[in-house]
């Protein structure tokens, strides 16, 4: 009988696996590869089954915030529905548009969704059991357990970009084209808050290891870095295109922005693209500021898909709640809050920990007090920071009204008085 | 398999997976184009003019403070990294000081209306 570490049921089939194919006198070197595409394999089918549910649970919620019903014919509550729509989208003609370039066409719905798909390489499932698992030692529940995988997410998430930028250059439309300057400038502009919040959670964590992150939280990180947590969660939105910042692909202004001339399958791919990531977006949220797999009684990876999409229906919820931001409130918004706002953040959690640490009050030591005065430290700032952004919308307000509206400036009109005699 | 081998093969695997399913449109769909249907669709109207068309020079202004931004903060993440271990003030106030700079600079690219969009 073998031992299994962690107690978990996909620890326990790897190194059942992995026994098997050394018992059989396959090489090492063999085998280790052999894991590793087993291990993409089921990565990238995660993100195809995490897309599946997504697309149906998206519209169910949005029919009953709309007070519709949603879909419900294919199959119980519709769970179908989105092996409905993949029959749909892969029979559907495949247009290529006059003048498009075609090679740069064709590759840019795939580098969309690898690119979403690949964030996945690096989010913990579960714990990293430690120990023997036939012979090696046992992997963590992660893709790869890389030492600087907070900054991956962050590269790899900027890749998208050039995928939209490709699809919007070759299509040889002009909607496609405004639709990916608008997007190039939006997630240029909030890459810079982005990260700013990673250097804020690198620093108090310590670590980029995505495992080590969930350990060292000895209480969940959203309480000392509350604002981080939201600045991130803001840039996250905007980084996977998603409404209120979803004016890349305004339906009501340029149609659909870069993606307006693909068809069929080529289209469902965008949608991958930009469904996986926002969830990635959540998952690395989850793994962050919400103490990632950890949590009582239940194995740690159905704790880190609760949490997950527990911060992806919030998404939703904004999704269909807010109206669309203009382009201009959009950097402004950037620049003149996100960006002061999160250096703040950053200085002021720099010196609050310092401070705390120089009276023997740690992330270790005493974890409680620590996050709690960090987070009224984090209130504070949000206070201040909200206060400003009211002021400064109301002066805008008032500067910007249209001049007939301005009736205390009218000045009264004298009527001429009419002497008779 | 460690870091970044891993990444390769993932990088693989996902591309061959994502294919799959166009192929097989490829093969199921059907293909029909005529030149009506390939026209550029522009809500009905008949395309004007070139489509690459010049951009507004404020999307290069914000390039431009992204390119900066973005380095000057690559910079602050070594120094996070190393956050935990320092054991004297001086890097916090180094750090105060770079993180000033770039506030400084960020107001005085608000004042000459950089960040306005026109």
């Amino acid at each position: 009988m073998i031992q299994i570490p962690g107690n978990d049921i996909f620890i326990a089939l790897a190194t059942w696996l992995r026994q098997w194919m050394l018992s059989i006198g396959l090489d090492v070197v063999f085998v280790d590869i052999v894991m590793a595409l087993i291990r993409a394999l089921m990565l990238a089918i995660v993100a195809l089954v995490v897309f599946i549910v997504i697309t149906w649970l998206e519209r169910k919620v949005v029919a009953r915030i709309q007070d519709r019903i949603g879909p419900n014919l294919a199959g119980p509550w519709g769970i179908l529905q989105p092996i409905a729509d993949a029959i749909k989208a892969i029979t559907k003609e495949d247009t290529t548009p006059a003048g498009a370039d075609v090679h740069i066409f064709n590759a840019a719905p795939i580098l969309s969704a690898v690119a979403a798909v690949l964030v996945y390489a690096v989010l913990p499932f579960g714990p990293n059991p430690g120990g023997d698992c036939a012979g090696a030692p046992c992997g963590p529940m992660a893709g790869t357990d890389m030492s600087i995988g907070l900054f991956y997410v962050l590269a790899v998430g900027a890749v998208s970009l050039i995928a939209v930028l490709m699809a919007g250059w070759s299509s040889n439309n002009k909607y496609a084209l405004l639709g990916a300057f608008r997007a190039v400038a939006e997630l240029l502009s909030y890459e810079v808050p982005q990260v700013l919040s990673i250097a804020a959670m690198v620093m108090i964590a310590g670590t980029m290891n995505m495992t080590q992150i969930v350990e060292v939280q000895t209480v969940p990180f959203i309480f000392p870095l509350f604002v981080t947590a939201l600045v991130f969660f803001v840039s996250g939105l905007a980084e996977a295109g998603r409404s209120p910042f979803d004016l890349v692909e305004a339906e009501s202004e340029i149609v659909a922005g870069y993606h307006i001339e693909y068809s069929g399958m080529k289209f469902s791919l965008f949608f991958l693209g930009e469904f996986v990531h926002a969830f990635a977006v959540c998952a690395v949220i989850t793994t962050v500021f919400l103490n990632g797999w950890q949590g009582p009684i239940l194995p740690g990876w159905v704790w880190f898909f609760v949490k997950s999409f527990a911060v992806y229906f919030i998404m939703m919820w904004i999704k269909f709640t807010m109206p669309r931001f203009r382009i201009d409130q959009l950097m402004a918004f950037n620049w003149k809050f996100l960006v002061p706002v999160s250096l703040l953040n950053l200085l002021m959690l720099a010196v609050g920990d310092t401070v705390l640490k120089s009276v023997a009050i740690t992330r270790e030591t005493n974890p409680l007090l620590w996050g709690g005065i960090l987070f009224m430290a984090n209130l504070a700032l949000l206070f201040v920071a909200m206060w400003a952004l009211g002021r400064s919308a109301r002066k805008s307000r008032l500067d910007k009204r249209p001049i007939v509206a301005r009736v205390e400036d009218v000045k009264p009109v004298q009527s001429p008085v009419v002497t008779s005699n | 398999m460690d870091g970044w081998a891993f990444v390769g093969i993932f990088v693989v695997v996902a591309a061959v997976l994502l294919t799959v399913p166009l192929i097989i449109a490829a093969l199921l769909a059907p293909r029909k184009p005529n030149p009506i249907k390939s026209e550029t669709y522009e809500c009905g109207m008949e395309t004007y003019g070139d489509t690459r068309v010049q951009f507004k020079a404020q999307y290069y202004v914000y390039a431009l403070m992204f390119a900066i931004f973005d380095i000057e903060t690559i910079f602050l993440l070594p120094w996070a990294m190393a956050y935990q271990e320092f054991a004297t003030i001086f890097p916090l106030i180094e750090m105060i000081i770079f993180v000033l700079i770039l506030v400084g600079g960020l107001a005085y690219a608000w004042r000459k209306g950089a960040l306005e969009w026109f």
